[in-house]
């Protein structure tokens, strides 16, 4: 690796905690929420990184979790949390948290799932679920940015209620190309894709491998695992296809 | 349970891109010095090395922890023992280009395995299989999937995750999860 880009990225600062004061609060679906925060000492960010939440309990009892920022780098930072049946904190965050509220966070955090405006080729982003957070990020900084880049987004989404972000997607045009697929099941009429994502419907939405694409890949385990391994089969190059992955129970 | 983790009965996956599938006859472990190969084993010669079979806990950056999880594979130690050296760091290659940076101190002494079974099963590909470092009392981005072999070094010099922000140790314990903890 070159020196200069390693001691670039290797003068980090620190990061504390600090507290953060919920600004907004926006239910996305029925089950995910969008909160926007007023974070005063944050030091910035890059499309795709995520940041840690600490929720402490009155009787001291601590629990933390990490969660991908939604907003483009140079807006306010906002993350969008999908509750999770058994979970310990986004309940809270999704349920009980009121605009005023505050929490402990400190990031941003990751430096490898992340896209520049200045990074070369056609940009493929296939997102399964709540996944599609950083993307949606990596998308408005494609547009808060006046860059070029052709985008093609693939999501995969249970149903059409499921389905985050939606208005925004639907409205973006000249560049972006939005293919949605529903796995469970399709309203009346549905014009878009049916059934989980396999190397078929891969082929059909994909840059071709010869455009060289950049390609993010952000879902469940099973879903990044199919769907990394099917870029590849494609031609994709392994080192052009980024993932980040949740388990069911491993819990972004 | 180290600060800031959480136990699941799951076994979450975190990579950085799509899982590398190497075949067994042309899969080695290498030891490294410089532009040398000190030594080279086959699958098959690792395989018939002396095991250990290992029920430890391990504990992932992003907060989760499993416990009593059960490893078969050979110690670092009958690895490292098979060369002469008097280095201080390992940086451990893998397949896929991923790295990590040890210290030898922290890979020695029965701390450390090149692990091919979890679980009494070969060790999934998604997981890390054929075979991974495991190296447990360090957060388990330190225990490289896909792992090829290591270099030896008489600096420490940091590996993939390290070069994006987390930290060059990674100790549990003391919640080294980023640089600067």
């Amino acid at each position: 690796m070159e020196g200069t880009a390693v001691q670039r990225r290797l003068s980090f600062r620190p990061r504390p905690w600090q507290v953060a004061t919920v600004t907004g609060a926006v239910g996305e679906t029925p089950s995910v929420r969008t909160i926007d925060l007023a974070v005063p000492d944050w030091p910035g960010h890059r499309a795709g990184q995520h940041l840690d939440v600490r929720l402490t309990a009155e009787d001291g009892y601590t629990a933390e979790r990490s969660y991908s920022i939604a907003s483009a780098p140079g807006d306010p930072v906002a993350i969008t949390v999908e509750r999770l049946e058994d979970g310990e904190v986004s309940p809270y965050l999704t349920e009980e948290l009121r605009i005023g509220d505050q929490l402990e966070l400190r990031g941003p955090v990751g430096g490898y799932f992340v896209w520049e405006a200045t990074d070369a080729g056609p940009l493929l982003l296939v997102a399964g679920g709540s996944g599609i957070v950083p993307l949606r990020a990596i998308i408005r900084e494609r547009q808060r940015s006046g860059g070029d880049a052709s985008i093609r987004l693939l999501y995969s989404s249970r149903t059409l209620a499921d389905v985050i972000y939606r208005d925004e997607l639907d409205a973006y045009r000249d560049g972006i190309a939005v293919s949605y697929t529903l796995t469970r099941a399709q309203p009346t009429g549905w014009t878009g894709y049916a059934g989980r994502v396999d190397s078929a419907l891969l082929a059909e939405v994909a840059w071709p491998a010869h455009k060289d694409p950049l390609a993010f890949v952000c879902g469940p385990t099973s879903f990044v695992e199919t769907v990394a391994e099917g870029l590849v089969e494609l031609g994709y190059q392994p080192n052009r296809v980024k993932t980040e992955r949740f388990g069911a129970s491993g819990g972004r | 349970m180290p600060p800031g983790q959480y136990v699941t009965d799951g076994f979450p996956v975190l990579s950085a891109g799509p899982t590398p599938h190497t075949p067994l006859d042309e899969w080695t472990f290498s030891i490294r010095q410089g532009l040398a190969e000190l030594k080279s084993w086959s699958w098959a010669e690792i395989r018939d090395l002396p095991a250990e079979t290992v029920t430890v806990d391990i504990h992932c950056v992003t907060r989760w922890s499993k416990l009593d999880t059960e490893w078969r594979g050979v110690s670092m130690d009958t690895l490292l023992g098979a060369v002469e050296h008097d280095e201080g760091y390992i940086l451990a290659f893998c397949d896929g280009g991923y790295t990590t940076n040890l210290p030898i101190a922290d890979v020695t002494d029965g701390q450390a395995w090149v692990a091919y079974e979890y679980d009494g099963e070969p060790l999934d590909p998604e997981h890390g299989g054929p075979a991974r470092l495991l190296v447990p009392h360090l957060y388990f981005w330190k225990s490289a999937k896909w792992v090829r072999g290591v270099e030896l070094l008489d600096h420490d010099e940091p590996g993939f995750w390290e070069t994006y922000g987390y930290h060059m140790y990674g100790d549990p314990w003391k919640e080294q999860r980023y640089s600067g903890d």
